[in-house]
């Protein structure tokens, strides 16, 4: 069974960490995903921009576009995709492909640090 | 992270929040960081024992009212308020109260703390150093050592800066979107001087006034998530840090002022750089461009150049030429000339910089490049001339000692011609 570990956490407390005590998080947590990572058992692993850096596209019959991160607490996350586009424009006209004719919206987020992991074993629901 | 750790780190970033809703309901500065300090107080009691609060903003301003109504209500003998303890466990006590607590005046709460220290009879160190105080509530200590002044000094300055604002009758009423337009301008202007008060500082107090920059840069961020919407905080905030990226490669081991051309660019900061540029692209879209925005893009344009060879200097001549035309200032000359001296060479420039001989007869900076271009130009002793004026003008040791160089290096030339 394939499980995504979802990341928390007050980016205004996080933001406001020091290099090294943002290094020291990191290390700790690199114990943890290097063992993982020789069991096979890790997949890709992002750290994203801060909220600020995060656009949304609101789906609709015309899909809008809003600054900031998506903050309504009535919907949940379901899903994410990882596209590699040239520019922000490229990524935002891909999600409302994504989402033509449907309702809910995508949070648009630049990511600042990728790791693509091994491919895992399993399959979604083994 | 530790308890206290965790707690302090979250006790620094409610602050602007806490505070700025606790004035609301105080009107009153000195009462609203006094019942904030208590709030603490008590979080540093309770917070390791019961865990983290949901929503610790919202569990200090709660606190911290109580706090202030029970000293009023003691004098009247009425019953007690319930201890902060039965709202500081886990359950959804507080995310109840966080909405009884108006969170919609929460964006306005923040802006008016960070406009009242943008007063204008305040001078732009005085308007720094309250910001500091009240908003980031680092200590006076702290802010003295930014500053490179003593503590009494430090003290005295930010007493005397908060009355004046004490008696300047910022409304509390709701702003309309004109008066909330401006006060985001004056806020955004003070974080820009607080952010290059931290970068001009050269030599050895780089490591003291850093924090200066990662403060303006941590404002930005809370401003922004305020107003997600305003391009000219999205290019604030992205000029920040792509200047902030720099730090590293700024000074080398004498503390000697490395030049952006100079600089080892694997020292910058990749992470700060790529989320500028993500920022410069949402705020393109808003098609509203502005003076942050503007010189955001060009600070971009450095970053994007992986040697110095590689900048795009007629991109960065025409973005100084936008930049002349909404927001014209000599400085912005100055610096369009070095990019016109890369484009058309060094007479085009100096030809450019003439007229600003009267404006800057007291900036550093403009008889460092007349120097430097006269120098290229094979005019060593009016060169001369000209840096012995930028050494008599410089404010920091680096600065000189950078200038110094050019003077041997023409002192060199001279003996072997």
């Amino acid at each position: 069974m394939l499980y995504a570990i979802l990341c928390y956490h007050d980016e205004a407390v996080v933001n406001s960490w020091t290099k090294e005590e943002d290094d020291a998080v990191l290390a700790k947590r690199r114990v943890v995903t290097d063992r993982l990572a020789t069991q096979k058992k890790l997949g890709p692993v992002a750290r994203l921009m801060p909220t600020t850096a995060a656009t949304t596209v609101r789906n609709g019959r015309e899909a809008v576009v809003i600054d900031g991160p998506f903050a309504e607490t009535k919907e949940q996350l379901l899903g994410f995709y990882l596209v590699d586009c040239g520019t922000l424009q490229e990524a935002i006209d891909a999600a409302r492909q994504l989402g033509r004719d449907e309702t809910g919206a995508f949070e648009v987020r630049p990511v600042r640090y990728f790791a693509p992991g091994t491919q895992p074993g399993s399959q979604p629901g083994e | 992270m530790t308890d206290l750790a965790w707690i302090d780190a979250a006790l620094r970033s409610a602050r602007p929040q806490a505070v700025g809703a606790l004035l609301r309901y105080f009107r009153d500065l000195d009462r609203a960081e006094e019942a904030f300090q208590e709030a603490c107080l008590r979080a540093l009691k309770t917070w390791p024992v019961n865990g983290p609060p949901r929503d610790p903003a919202a569990w200090l301003i709660l606190v911290g009212r109580n706090f202030a109504l029970d000293e009023t209500r003691r004098f009247r003998r009425t019953e007690e308020l319930p201890p902060e303890d039965m709202i500081s466990d886990r359950d959804d006590a507080e995310s109840d109260l966080a909405e009884r607590l108006d969170s919609a005046h929460y964006r306005d709460d923040v802006l008016r703390l960070l406009f009242i220290c943008c007063h204008p009879d305040l001078p732009a160190t005085q308007q720094i150093a309250l910001a500091l105080r009240i908003v980031s509530g680092l200590t006076v200590k702290e802010i003295a050592r930014a500053f490179l002044v003593s503590e009494a000094a430090m003290e005295q300055r930010i007493t005397r800066a908060k009355s004046r604002v004490a008696s300047a009758d910022v409304p509390f009423e709701t702003p309309g979107a004109v008066e909330r337009a401006e006060r985001l301008g004056a806020v955004a202007a003070m974080i820009y001087l607080l952010f290059n008060e931290g970068y001009s500082a050269s030599g050895g107090d780089v490591h003291v006034r850093a924090p200066l920059c990662e403060e303006a840069i941590r404002l930005a961020r809370l401003l922004l998530r305020l107003f997600p919407a305003e391009p000219e905080i999205m290019g604030l905030l992205a000029l920040l840090l792509l200047q902030h990226a720099r730090t590293s490669a700024r000074l080398d081991a004498n503390g000697e002022i490395v030049l952006l051309e100079d600089q080892d660019r694997r020292l910058w900061d990749r992470d700060m750089i790529a989320e500028g540029f993500a920022l410069i692209e949402k705020a393109v879209r808003h098609r509203r461009p502005g003076p942050y925005q503007i010189q955001a893009a060009i600070a971009a344009v450095h970053a994007h150049a992986g040697r110095p060879e590689d900048t795009d200097w007629s991109e960065i001549d025409q973005l100084y030429a936008v930049l002349e035309r909404t927001q014209p200032s000599p400085v912005v000359s100055l610096n369009r000339a070095v990019a016109v001296s890369k484009v058309k060479g060094p007479a085009a420039a100096l030809a450019l910089i003439e007229d600003l001989a009267k404006p800057l007869a007291g900036y550093f900076h403009f008889f460092g490049l007349r120097g430097a271009l006269l120098m290229q130009l094979g005019r060593h002793d009016e060169a001369r001339v000209a840096f012995d004026r930028a050494i008599a003008l410089a404010h920091t040791p680096a600065e000189a000692a950078h200038i110094r160089q050019h003077l041997d290096r023409l002192m060199q030339d001279s003996q072997t011609a």
